[in-house]
Protein backbone atom coordinates (compact mmCIF):
# COMPACT_ATOMS: atom_id res chain seq x y z
CA UNK A 1 0.00 0.00 0.00
CA UNK A 2 0.98 3.67 -0.46
CA UNK A 3 3.37 5.03 2.20
CA UNK A 4 2.21 7.98 4.40
CA UNK A 5 4.48 10.37 6.06
CA UNK A 6 3.25 10.31 10.08
CA UNK A 7 1.32 13.61 10.89
CA UNK A 8 4.26 14.18 13.46
CA UNK A 9 7.07 14.74 10.36
CA UNK A 10 4.83 16.23 8.69
CA UNK A 11 5.64 19.72 7.05
CA UNK A 12 2.78 22.18 8.46
CA UNK A 13 0.81 23.08 5.19
CA UNK A 14 2.49 20.04 3.34
CA UNK A 15 -0.37 17.12 2.62
CA UNK A 16 -0.27 14.35 0.48
CA UNK A 17 -2.96 12.84 -1.11
CA UNK A 18 -4.70 9.49 -2.71
CA UNK A 19 -6.86 9.82 -5.22
CA UNK A 20 -8.69 7.21 -6.28
CA UNK A 21 -10.82 6.87 -9.73
CA UNK A 22 -13.16 3.66 -10.47
CA UNK A 23 -15.67 3.48 -13.03
CA UNK A 24 -19.18 3.92 -11.91
CA UNK A 25 -21.44 0.85 -11.74
CA UNK A 26 -23.09 0.09 -14.57
CA UNK A 27 -20.08 1.02 -16.73
CA UNK A 28 -18.95 -1.87 -19.11
CA UNK A 29 -15.09 -2.21 -17.75
CA UNK A 30 -13.21 -4.70 -20.51
CA UNK A 31 -10.36 -4.69 -18.39
CA UNK A 32 -11.86 -5.59 -15.43
CA UNK A 33 -13.50 -8.34 -17.34
CA UNK A 34 -10.96 -9.84 -19.02
CA UNK A 35 -8.70 -10.12 -15.96
CA UNK A 36 -11.41 -11.65 -13.96
CA UNK A 37 -11.67 -14.91 -17.33
CA UNK A 38 -7.57 -14.59 -16.79
CA UNK A 39 -7.61 -15.07 -13.23
CA UNK A 40 -10.41 -17.97 -13.65
CA UNK A 41 -8.20 -19.51 -16.25
CA UNK A 42 -5.54 -19.50 -13.55
CA UNK A 43 -7.43 -21.70 -11.58
CA UNK A 44 -8.71 -18.74 -8.74
CA UNK A 45 -11.94 -19.83 -8.08
CA UNK A 46 -14.44 -17.43 -6.25
CA UNK A 47 -13.92 -14.65 -7.87
CA UNK A 48 -17.07 -12.28 -8.68
CA UNK A 49 -15.85 -9.44 -9.92
CA UNK A 50 -12.94 -7.37 -11.30
CA UNK A 51 -13.38 -3.58 -11.59
CA UNK A 52 -10.16 -1.98 -13.03
CA UNK A 53 -8.90 1.95 -11.83
CA UNK A 54 -6.54 4.41 -11.18
CA UNK A 55 -4.82 5.69 -8.29
CA UNK A 56 -2.81 8.89 -8.00
CA UNK A 57 -0.98 10.25 -5.22
CA UNK A 58 -0.81 13.63 -5.15
CA UNK A 59 1.59 15.65 -2.79
CA UNK A 60 0.69 19.67 -2.42
CA UNK A 61 1.44 22.43 0.27
CA UNK A 62 -2.35 24.54 0.96
CA UNK A 63 -3.22 26.43 3.78
CA UNK A 64 -5.01 23.98 5.88
CA UNK A 65 -7.48 20.20 5.32
CA UNK A 66 -10.44 21.83 4.03
CA UNK A 67 -8.36 24.02 1.49
CA UNK A 68 -6.34 20.98 0.13
CA UNK A 69 -10.17 18.84 0.30
CA UNK A 70 -11.65 21.42 -2.06
CA UNK A 71 -9.05 21.56 -4.39
CA UNK A 72 -8.62 17.96 -4.75
CA UNK A 73 -12.47 17.92 -5.49
CA UNK A 74 -11.46 20.11 -7.96
CA UNK A 75 -9.26 19.02 -9.81
CA UNK A 76 -10.68 15.34 -9.94
CA UNK A 77 -13.89 16.68 -11.45
CA UNK A 78 -11.91 18.96 -13.89
CA UNK A 79 -9.28 16.23 -14.91
CA UNK A 80 -8.48 13.44 -13.22
CA UNK A 81 -11.90 11.90 -13.50
CA UNK A 82 -14.37 11.82 -16.62
CA UNK A 83 -17.89 12.55 -14.60
CA UNK A 84 -19.56 10.59 -17.62
CA UNK A 85 -18.05 7.28 -16.94
CA UNK A 86 -15.84 7.40 -13.84
CA UNK A 87 -16.33 8.50 -10.16
CA UNK A 88 -13.61 9.24 -7.71
CA UNK A 89 -13.08 9.37 -3.71
CA UNK A 90 -9.39 10.70 -2.09
CA UNK A 91 -8.10 10.30 1.51
CA UNK A 92 -5.43 13.03 2.50
CA UNK A 93 -2.96 12.43 5.49
CA UNK B 1 -13.72 28.56 -48.16
CA UNK B 2 -10.76 27.66 -45.34
CA UNK B 3 -10.27 24.66 -43.67
CA UNK B 4 -8.02 24.60 -40.61
CA UNK B 5 -6.08 21.60 -38.89
CA UNK B 6 -5.33 21.62 -35.37
CA UNK B 7 -2.04 19.77 -34.38
CA UNK B 8 -1.73 18.55 -30.96
CA UNK B 9 1.01 17.15 -29.10
CA UNK B 10 0.80 13.56 -30.76
CA UNK B 11 -1.41 14.31 -33.57
CA UNK B 12 -0.93 11.87 -36.82
CA UNK B 13 -3.13 12.42 -39.00
CA UNK B 14 -2.74 16.10 -39.88
CA UNK B 15 -1.14 15.40 -42.41
CA UNK B 16 -3.56 13.24 -44.29
CA UNK B 17 -6.90 15.58 -43.22
CA UNK B 18 -4.57 18.56 -44.76
CA UNK B 19 -3.88 16.28 -47.68
CA UNK B 20 -7.72 15.79 -48.22
CA UNK B 21 -8.58 18.97 -48.42
CA UNK B 22 -5.73 20.84 -50.02
CA UNK B 23 -4.81 18.33 -52.92
CA UNK B 24 -8.48 16.29 -52.85
CA UNK B 25 -10.78 19.10 -52.47
CA UNK B 26 -8.40 21.88 -54.05
CA UNK B 27 -9.81 23.92 -51.16
CA UNK B 28 -7.58 26.79 -48.57
CA UNK B 29 -6.36 24.64 -45.71
CA UNK B 30 -3.70 25.78 -42.80
CA UNK B 31 -2.50 24.23 -39.98
CA UNK B 32 -3.33 25.61 -36.61
CA UNK B 33 -0.99 24.93 -33.44
CA UNK B 34 -2.11 23.97 -30.21
CA UNK B 35 -0.87 26.61 -28.25
CA UNK B 36 -2.22 29.07 -30.72
CA UNK B 37 -5.26 31.45 -29.12
CA UNK B 38 -6.50 31.84 -33.14
CA UNK B 39 -8.24 30.03 -35.40
CA UNK B 40 -7.18 32.48 -38.46
CA UNK B 41 -10.91 32.93 -39.80
CA UNK B 42 -11.24 29.49 -40.60
CA UNK B 43 -14.53 28.27 -41.66
CA UNK B 44 -14.11 24.68 -40.65
CA UNK B 45 -12.05 23.20 -38.49
CA UNK B 46 -10.35 19.92 -37.65
CA UNK B 47 -9.66 18.38 -34.60
CA UNK B 48 -7.17 15.37 -35.91
CA UNK B 49 -6.74 11.69 -35.02
CA UNK B 50 -3.68 10.63 -33.25
CA UNK B 51 -2.61 10.07 -29.73
CA UNK B 52 -2.76 13.96 -28.61
CA UNK B 53 -0.41 13.76 -25.31
CA UNK B 54 0.37 9.76 -25.33
CA UNK B 55 -3.34 9.09 -24.75
CA UNK B 56 -2.09 9.57 -21.23
CA UNK B 57 -5.35 9.65 -18.18
CA UNK B 58 -7.80 9.39 -20.73
CA UNK B 59 -7.66 10.05 -24.89
CA UNK B 60 -8.33 13.38 -25.32
CA UNK B 61 -8.26 14.72 -21.15
CA UNK B 62 -5.09 16.97 -21.47
CA UNK B 63 -5.58 18.54 -25.35
CA UNK B 64 -9.08 19.41 -24.39
CA UNK B 65 -7.28 21.92 -22.00
CA UNK B 66 -4.54 23.78 -24.69
CA UNK B 67 -4.41 26.93 -25.61
CA UNK B 68 -6.58 26.72 -29.00
CA UNK B 69 -9.45 24.47 -27.27
CA UNK B 70 -10.88 27.93 -25.75
CA UNK B 71 -11.10 28.95 -28.61
CA UNK B 72 -12.58 26.07 -30.59
CA UNK B 73 -15.14 25.91 -27.80
CA UNK B 74 -16.33 29.51 -28.16
CA UNK B 75 -16.04 28.92 -32.37
CA UNK B 76 -18.46 25.95 -32.11
CA UNK B 77 -20.68 28.09 -29.85
CA UNK B 78 -21.28 30.76 -32.22
CA UNK B 79 -22.07 27.97 -34.74
CA UNK B 80 -18.47 27.47 -36.58
CA UNK B 81 -17.89 24.10 -37.98
CA UNK B 82 -15.52 21.91 -35.86
CA UNK B 83 -15.30 18.03 -37.15
CA UNK B 84 -13.02 15.33 -34.87
CA UNK B 85 -12.13 12.45 -36.41
CA UNK B 86 -10.75 9.57 -33.93
CA UNK B 87 -8.98 11.43 -31.48
CA UNK B 88 -10.38 14.79 -32.21
CA UNK B 89 -13.83 13.21 -30.95
CA UNK B 90 -12.23 11.88 -28.07
CA UNK B 91 -11.10 15.32 -27.37
CA UNK B 92 -14.72 17.30 -28.33
CA UNK B 93 -16.56 14.35 -25.95
CA UNK B 94 -13.95 15.62 -22.86
CA UNK B 95 -13.98 19.12 -23.71
CA UNK B 96 -17.78 18.44 -23.40
CA UNK B 97 -18.34 19.92 -26.83
CA UNK B 98 -20.25 16.55 -27.39
CA UNK B 99 -21.84 14.29 -25.08
CA UNK B 100 -20.78 10.58 -23.57
CA UNK B 101 -17.20 9.12 -23.09
CA UNK B 102 -14.94 6.78 -24.76
CA UNK B 103 -14.28 3.39 -23.21
CA UNK B 104 -11.72 1.16 -24.40
CA UNK B 105 -12.22 -1.15 -27.24
CA UNK B 106 -14.57 -3.75 -25.94
CA UNK B 107 -11.95 -6.45 -27.18
CA UNK B 108 -8.95 -4.93 -25.60
CA UNK B 109 -7.45 -4.37 -29.15
CA UNK B 110 -6.43 -1.84 -31.56
CA UNK B 111 -8.59 -2.16 -34.37
CA UNK B 112 -7.39 -0.96 -37.89
CA UNK B 113 -9.92 -2.16 -40.97
CA UNK B 114 -12.40 -0.61 -43.16
CA UNK B 115 -15.97 -0.85 -41.87
CA UNK B 116 -18.82 0.13 -43.43
CA UNK B 117 -21.68 3.36 -41.49
CA UNK B 118 -24.54 3.82 -42.44
CA UNK B 119 -25.40 7.70 -42.43
CA UNK B 120 -28.59 7.83 -40.72
CA UNK B 121 -28.66 11.99 -40.43
CA UNK B 122 -27.99 13.89 -44.58
CA UNK B 123 -29.65 17.23 -42.73
CA UNK B 124 -25.64 18.12 -41.06
CA UNK B 125 -23.06 20.47 -42.78
CA UNK B 126 -21.09 17.18 -42.56
CA UNK B 127 -23.53 14.41 -45.00
CA UNK B 128 -25.79 17.03 -46.54
CA UNK B 129 -24.31 14.97 -49.86
CA UNK B 130 -25.45 11.82 -48.59
CA UNK B 131 -28.49 10.04 -49.58
CA UNK B 132 -30.38 8.64 -46.41
CA UNK B 133 -28.65 5.31 -45.57
CA UNK B 134 -26.00 5.69 -47.49
CA UNK B 135 -23.39 3.27 -46.71
CA UNK B 136 -19.99 4.41 -46.59
CA UNK B 137 -17.31 2.18 -46.64
CA UNK B 138 -14.18 3.92 -44.49
CA UNK B 139 -11.35 2.85 -42.21
CA UNK B 140 -10.80 2.76 -37.97
CA UNK B 141 -8.01 2.85 -36.10
CA UNK B 142 -8.25 3.03 -32.79
CA UNK B 143 -8.28 1.18 -29.17
CA UNK B 144 -10.52 3.45 -27.51
CA UNK B 145 -13.64 3.86 -29.75
CA UNK B 146 -16.60 2.35 -27.64
CA UNK B 147 -18.82 4.89 -26.77
CA UNK B 148 -20.39 4.91 -23.84
CA UNK B 149 -23.40 7.06 -22.57
CA UNK B 150 -26.01 7.12 -19.93
CA UNK B 151 -29.27 5.58 -20.97
CA UNK B 152 -30.88 9.03 -20.62
CA UNK B 153 -28.05 10.56 -22.87
CA UNK B 154 -28.77 7.89 -25.13
CA UNK B 155 -32.64 8.91 -25.55
CA UNK B 156 -31.72 12.70 -25.82
CA UNK B 157 -28.98 11.70 -28.58
CA UNK B 158 -32.07 9.73 -30.59
CA UNK B 159 -34.68 12.54 -30.24
CA UNK B 160 -32.77 15.06 -31.42
CA UNK B 161 -31.31 12.88 -34.63
CA UNK B 162 -27.81 13.09 -32.95
CA UNK B 163 -26.57 9.97 -34.32
CA UNK B 164 -25.02 10.42 -37.64
CA UNK B 165 -23.31 7.31 -38.48
CA UNK B 166 -23.88 3.46 -37.23
CA UNK B 167 -21.75 0.35 -37.79
CA UNK B 168 -23.16 -1.68 -40.48
CA UNK B 169 -22.69 -4.62 -42.49
CA UNK B 170 -22.21 -4.04 -46.78
CA UNK B 171 -25.85 -3.48 -47.00
CA UNK B 172 -26.47 -1.12 -44.29
CA UNK B 173 -27.69 -3.47 -41.73
CA UNK B 174 -26.80 -3.19 -37.90
CA UNK B 175 -25.69 -6.71 -37.20
CA UNK B 176 -23.60 -8.37 -34.63
CA UNK B 177 -20.27 -8.64 -35.80
CA UNK B 178 -19.82 -5.60 -37.75
CA UNK B 179 -19.28 -2.98 -34.69
CA UNK B 180 -15.66 -3.21 -34.21
CA UNK B 181 -15.52 -1.81 -30.74
CA UNK B 182 -18.63 -2.06 -28.74
CA UNK B 183 -19.74 0.93 -28.83
CA UNK B 184 -23.57 1.54 -27.81
CA UNK B 185 -26.26 1.27 -29.94
CA UNK B 186 -23.66 0.80 -33.13
CA UNK B 187 -22.93 4.66 -32.78
CA UNK B 188 -19.66 5.47 -34.85
CA UNK B 189 -20.37 9.62 -35.22
CA UNK B 190 -22.37 12.00 -33.00
CA UNK B 191 -22.88 15.59 -33.82
CA UNK B 192 -24.15 18.25 -31.07
CA UNK B 193 -27.76 19.57 -30.94
CA UNK B 194 -27.06 22.18 -33.46
CA UNK B 195 -25.32 19.87 -36.18
CA UNK B 196 -22.38 22.03 -36.53
CA UNK B 197 -20.34 20.08 -34.50
CA UNK B 198 -19.98 16.50 -35.38
CA UNK B 199 -17.15 13.56 -33.90
CA UNK B 200 -16.73 9.96 -35.42
CA UNK B 201 -14.06 7.65 -35.14
CA UNK B 202 -14.17 6.48 -38.57
CA UNK B 203 -11.31 8.21 -40.72
CA UNK B 204 -12.91 9.77 -43.31
CA UNK B 205 -9.50 11.16 -44.96
CA UNK B 206 -7.83 7.98 -44.93
CA UNK B 207 -11.19 7.22 -47.67
CA UNK B 208 -11.04 10.45 -50.03
CA UNK B 209 -8.74 8.89 -52.57
CA UNK B 210 -9.36 5.86 -54.74
CA UNK B 211 -5.45 4.33 -54.02
CA UNK B 212 -6.21 4.57 -50.65
CA UNK B 213 -9.12 2.05 -51.08
CA UNK B 214 -12.09 4.17 -50.81
CA UNK B 215 -13.57 7.36 -51.54
CA UNK B 216 -16.17 7.32 -49.78
CA UNK B 217 -14.54 10.49 -46.96
CA UNK B 218 -14.85 12.88 -49.90
CA UNK B 219 -18.60 12.83 -49.39
CA UNK B 220 -18.30 14.56 -46.26
CA UNK B 221 -15.72 17.16 -46.82
CA UNK B 222 -17.56 18.24 -49.78
CA UNK B 223 -20.64 18.51 -47.73
CA UNK B 224 -18.39 21.10 -45.72
CA UNK B 225 -17.79 22.41 -48.66
CA UNK B 226 -21.22 22.81 -50.14
CA UNK B 227 -22.93 23.78 -46.71
CA UNK B 228 -20.30 27.01 -46.16
CA UNK B 229 -20.21 28.37 -49.52
CA UNK B 230 -24.10 28.26 -49.54
CA UNK B 231 -24.44 29.62 -46.28
CA UNK B 232 -21.68 32.41 -46.25
CA UNK B 233 -21.97 32.76 -50.29
CA UNK B 234 -18.13 31.79 -50.79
Amino acid sequence: MVKVKSTQDKKKGHFQAVVYVKLKDGVLDPQGSTIKRALADMGYKGIEEVRSGKVFEITLNSRNRKETEKLLDQICKKLLANPVIEKYNFQVR
Amino acid sequence: MKFGVIIFPGSNCDYDAYRAVKDVLKEEVEFLWHQDTSLNDCHCVILPGGFSYGDYLRTGAIARFSPIMKEVVKFARKGGLVLGICNGFQILLESGLLPGAMLRNQSLKFVCKHVYIRTEVIETPYTNLCKTRQVLRIPVAHSDGNYFISEEGLAGLKDNNQVVFRYCNASGELQPGYNPNGAIDDIAGICNEHRNVLGMMPHPERASEGILGSQDGRYLFRSVVRFVKKEKGI
